[in-house]
């Protein structure tokens, strides 16, 4: 033993060394395990919904034509699916045409888009660059417990405030400016919009809205953006600040040249998220804006989204199997292929902006 | 040319880039004072004035009672150790330490004769007047052209003007023109770090400013780069005046014409030309400083 030591200097190892080893081979599988039950779970679900989604257009899942032999029978065909203007797969007289829950989810996407961007965008600059370390320390935690509700609570907001209030407040000003309210509309002389606003929402707005359904996602989606954005641009380097500031750049000019520039990845990186918070919102979206699957642009009628479909459709009592049930899945299915495509987005364009500054 | 000279200094190996007071041996025989270059003949105004200026950063004094009168078109040196507020100093200058929540400065500051510190002095103003170039380079993640540009736009300069001749202009002046002219498409963060450094001093002179500040302009730099800025700040004298902080005092003594020593405390030892400071100095603390046997 002792010559050993002298001769191999101790690099050749022993049993404590390799139990060592053993234990490190252990922890490694662990951890590996760990891992892939998140990407188990992705591919599973994946595979469920594409199985699924077949039997809605062929009248059997691929794994029943697979393994139980079943045939196949067009049910539903892509054309009716992704050119129908009508939604109403457990109608007396059913319709295949996912357009106008697929635009129920974009009009929502979009609309929320068009709230939460500029809005979480101004907060981010306004903490990143305007406010003092006091003021951020306090404010970020608060738009952090925002992006932390529940999202069934922001739905008893848009019922309880968004709808009543906000929505038909402005309603009944485009009805009728002077500020009467919708039930009078008809014993007055017409408001100077009324021609217009009334033929947009028909008689009054309902307890639905996509209104209401956008308001409430987009706030619910601000803080996704400001607090993301906001990392972003703290994390650009305080040198490129400080050289802006020397050459006699004002505050402004540095924020929006300097600071904005050189975080777009993140920012953007921001509004993605927030989109597809909006796509696959369900709870608040279904409570502000309603289940009836509407091809419109107005507003104030209420609509149905994918999500929405799916929650009412899942409560639903058709049958499990039938070709209204596995509708389900192809809406499913769409929907996961909507937020993946915004993912992979989000991936490529942080690679395009990664090299923005060291 | 003279700057031939200083270029052989700072290339050969016995530079020591990092902190001229590691090695005192090294620094007691070659420092010697580059006259050759010096702008030191004849009288010039005093640009920047700073009268019983302290500085405290919360609790702490950075600077304690600096009074010092810095010349026009002269390279002025600030050395000392690490903290001895010689860049607290040259921040106070263009008020980049109101960047800074916690600073606070006490006594007078005047540029041309009017303090800066004044409540209808506008600090973006003053920027656009004492330009400054930071220790370790920052161009903007923008083109070479836009780099350059950029002041000028801010300043609301660039409207009704040869935007691309002020840009070769400031390139030029910088000794950058002939590196990037195929280029100037480019990102600024290509370029090599002594390259991205005169893209800053092209950025800085621009927009013409009066005085330039240089905190440690060349400590990020490999010494042949370090060279070139050398040379190009005593160029730079003709039109600008420099205030140029370093922790190098072979470069102080071969560029700059007046040397101010700050030692620890925030407190300015020495103010005095380039070569009193180092041949002879007044102050007993100065010398050992120089000469490596304190900081």
């Amino acid at each position: 033993m002792s010559t050993e030591t002298q001769s191999g200097s101790g690099i050749s190892g022993d049993d404590s060394l390799e139990a060592a080893h053993e234990k490190n081979r252990r922890v490694r599988r662990v951890l590996f395990g760990c891992a892939a039950v998140t990407v188990v779970t992705t591919v599973a679900i994946f595979l469920v919904l594409f199985d699924n989604a077949a039997s809605y257009f062929f009248g059997a899942r691929i794994s029943e034509v697979l393994f139980d032999g079943d045939s196949i029978a067009r049910t539903v065909t892509f054309t009716e699916f992704f050119t129908g203007t009508r939604w109403a797969p457990d109608h007396a007289t059913p319709a295949h045409g996912v357009l106008p829950i697929v635009w129920g989810t974009l009009a929502i996407t979009i609309g929320a888009g068009l709230v939460s961007i500029p809005i979480g965008t101004a907060t981010a600059l306004y903490l990143s660059e305007y406010a003092s370390s006091d003021t951020r320390n306090r404010l970020k935690p608060i738009l952090e417990i925002l992006a932390g509700i529940p999202t069934i609570v922001y739905g008893y907001f848009a019922v309880s405030f968004l709808t009543p209030v906000l929505v038909d407040g402005i309603a009944t000003f485009l009805v009728n400016p002077a500020g009467r309210g919708l039930d009078s509309v008809s014993h007055h002389a017409p408001g100077l919009l009324e021609p217009l606003a009334s033929g947009m929402m028909g008689a009054s707005v309902g307890r639905y809205s996509m209104l209401a359904g956008i308001l409430v996602v987009g706030t619910m989606t601000i803080p996704m953006v400001s607090s993301i954005s906001e990392d972003a641009m703290q994390a650009v380097p305080d040198d490129l600040r400080n050289g802006a500031y020397a050459l006699g750049a004002t505050k402004y000019q540095v924020s929006t040249r300097i600071v904005l520039p050189a975080a777009v990845s993140g920012i953007f990186a921001s509004y993605i998220l927030a989109l597809s918070r909006a796509i696959g919102e369900t709870m608040a979206v279904t409570m502000a804006a309603g289940f009836n699957a509407n091809l419109t642009v107005n507003p104030f009628d209420e609509i149905m989204t994918m999500t929405a479909y799916l929650v009412s459709m899942a409560r639903g009592t058709s049958a499990v199997g039938t070709v209204q049930y596995q509708s389900l899945f192809a809406v499913g299915l769409l929907l996961f292929l909507m937020t993946l495509t915004m993912n992979l987005l989000n991936d490529r364009l942080k690679q395009r902006f990664q090299e923005e500054y060291r | 040319m003279s700057s031939n000279t200083s270029n052989e200094q700072v290339t050969d190996e016995s530079v020591n880039e990092t902190d001229g007071t590691s090695d005192g041996a090294i620094i007691e025989t070659d420092i010697s004072v580059d006259r050759g270059s010096s702008h030191t003949t004849g009288h010039t105004e005093t640009i920047v004035r700073a009268e019983g200026l302290d500085v405290y950063y919360g609790d702490d004094q950075a600077l304690d009672n600096v009074t010092i009168e810095i010349p026009e078109h002269r390279v002025t040196a600030m050395i000392g150790p690490s903290g001895c507020g010689k860049s607290t100093f040259l921040r106070s200058i263009n008020r980049m330490n109101d960047r800074i929540p916690a600073a606070r400065v006490d006594g007078g500051l005047h540029f041309r004769g009017k303090n800066v510190y004044d409540d209808d002095v506008d600090p973006v103003a003053l920027r656009r007047t004492i330009g400054q170039v930071f220790q370790s380079p920052n161009p903007f993640p923008k083109s070479i052209y836009d780099n350059v540009a950029y002041g000028l736009r801010v300043q609301g300069k660039a409207d009704g003007m040869d935007l691309d001749a002020a840009v070769e202009r400031a390139l030029r002046g910088a000794a950058l023109w002939d590196e990037v002219k195929d280029q100037l498409n480019e990102s600024g963060l290509d370029l090599s770090g002594g390259q991205q450094q005169r893209l800053c001093i092209a950025r800085a002179i621009a927009t013409d400013p009066e005085v330039i500040l240089m905190d440690e302009p060349t400590s990020a730099l490999d010494p042949v780069a370090a060279s070139k800025i050398e040379d190009l700040i005593n160029e730079l004298v003709d039109e600008y005046t420099v205030i140029i902080v370093t922790h190098n005092m072979q470069q102080a003594a071969r560029i700059s014409d007046k040397t101010a020593v700050f030692l620890t405390g925030g407190e300015l030892v020495e103010f005095d030309d380039t070569a009193t400071i180092f041949e002879d100095p007044d102050d007993d603390r100065v010398e050992n400083y120089i000469t490596g046997k304190f900081g």
